[in-house]
């Protein structure tokens, strides 16, 4: 695993802002773009587990992942940053749509263009979970974990607190299993 | 109650409820927005999603467009805050406590347990995009392309976006 870079507090903001400007259909493939690959804030393994713990909490996992590496880097201050980053230049975007829909009763004539933006932000989030899952190497078990949780929620439609609130003790106590078993003490 | 305040009550409780993020409250949202405050019809909240979705960020922030629609600025505002805050003192408080623990063995693993659940519900919700974005041959081709991309090369996913957006501009 490569080494990690700690950011100072004006890269941290600026490496939020950078995820949630370019966070079409949703910021999880570039956060960890950012973070893991261009950044090298945290290991893929550490962000991993922020994003993880970011699920079970209610809220956007990235937003909650930003408080936490926020904190973690530069405490109060570092959470405000990171969450302004993410949230600001999005904020500001989505002000001017809506004032254009209040003005005009449409959205701008863009659609042509956003549709193929739209199928190829599809394919750069399934990359994800593929990169992601491919480097982390889970156990079998907790691959399936995983599987459930897609057969879940893109198959069946299932609400997604009821996958999370099944699915994340499953993985947690499968996970605590292996691990104590591979080293008793 | 000033309307602002509901506003930020309204979305706050929504805050709370968001397990798995945006898309689990769509529903719940719905209900507040359209049935229970009367503050827009179904057309308009559906078409207020649609218009968050074309813009960049995190998906809860539909919220904050549903804010403006009800109050304005000062409404966005009010939501943006409400849906934000909540979820965000959690994860702080959170934060703090897996800095406290972090020497305590069954930490890293139990975290680890919690990692299929994330990078599956990313899956899903790229999964569940392709079915949305899928509308003929071209764009399932845009998106089986980028999985590719992304997934095999170290390249920014930009040129994807890019060159999808130009592809459909010009062919769909």
């Amino acid at each position: 695993m490569s080494e990690t870079i700690t950011p100072g507090k004006a890269a941290l903001f600026l490496g939020y802002a950078k995820i949630g400007l370019l966070g079409f259909g949703g910021v999880a493939a570039w956060a960890r773009r950012v973070i893991v690959e261009e950044r090298r804030w945290l290991s893929e393994r550490d962000y991993a587990e922020v994003l993880g713990l970011g699920q079970i909490l209610p809220g956007p996992n990235v937003g909650n992942a930003a408080v936490m590496i926020g904190r973690r880097f530069h405490g109060l201050s570092g959470a405000l940053l990171a969450t302004a980053g993410l949230y600001a230049g999005p904020l500001a975007i989505l002000a001017a749509l809506s004032l254009f829909y209040e003005r005009y009763g449409t959205t701008p004539g863009v659609a042509p263009f956003m549709q193929g933006v739209a199928a190829a932000a599809a394919g750069m989030v399934i990359g994800t979970a593929l990169k992601m899952g491919e480097k982390l190497r889970p156990p079998p078990e907790l691959l399936a974990v995983g599987l459930l949780a897609v057969a879940g929620a893109a198959v069946l439609r299932l609400p997604l607190p009821v996958v999370v609130l099944v699915l994340a003790p499953l993985g947690v106590w499968l996970s605590l299993r292996r691990a104590f078993r591979a080293a008793p003490r | 109650m000033s309307l602002l305040l509901q506003i930020l009550l309204a979305f706050a409780t929504l805050s709370l409820l968001a397990i798995g993020g945006a898309n689990a409250v769509l529903p719940e949202m719905h209900r507040l927005l359209v049935e229970v405050h009367g503050w827009m019809d179904d057309a308009t909240f559906s078409q207020l999603f649609a218009l968050a979705q074309a813009a960049p960020g995190p998906n809860i922030l539909a919220a904050s467009v549903m804010g403006w629609h009800i109050a304005g600025p000062a409404g966005m505002a009010a939501a943006t805050l409400g849906m934000l805050a909540p979820a965000a003192v959690l994860a702080w408080v959170m934060g703090g406590l897996t800095e406290r623990l972090a020497g305590a063995r069954w930490l890293k693993p139990a975290q680890f347990g919690l990692v299929p659940v994330a990078v599956g519900l990313i899956a899903a919700s790229g999964v569940i995009m392709a079915g949305a974005a899928g509308t003929g041959w071209l764009s399932w081709a845009i998106i089986a392309a980028s999985t590719l991309f992304v997934w095999r090369t170290g390249f920014s996913p930009l040129w994807v976006l890019a060159g999808g957006g130009v592809l459909g501009l010009l062919l769909l």
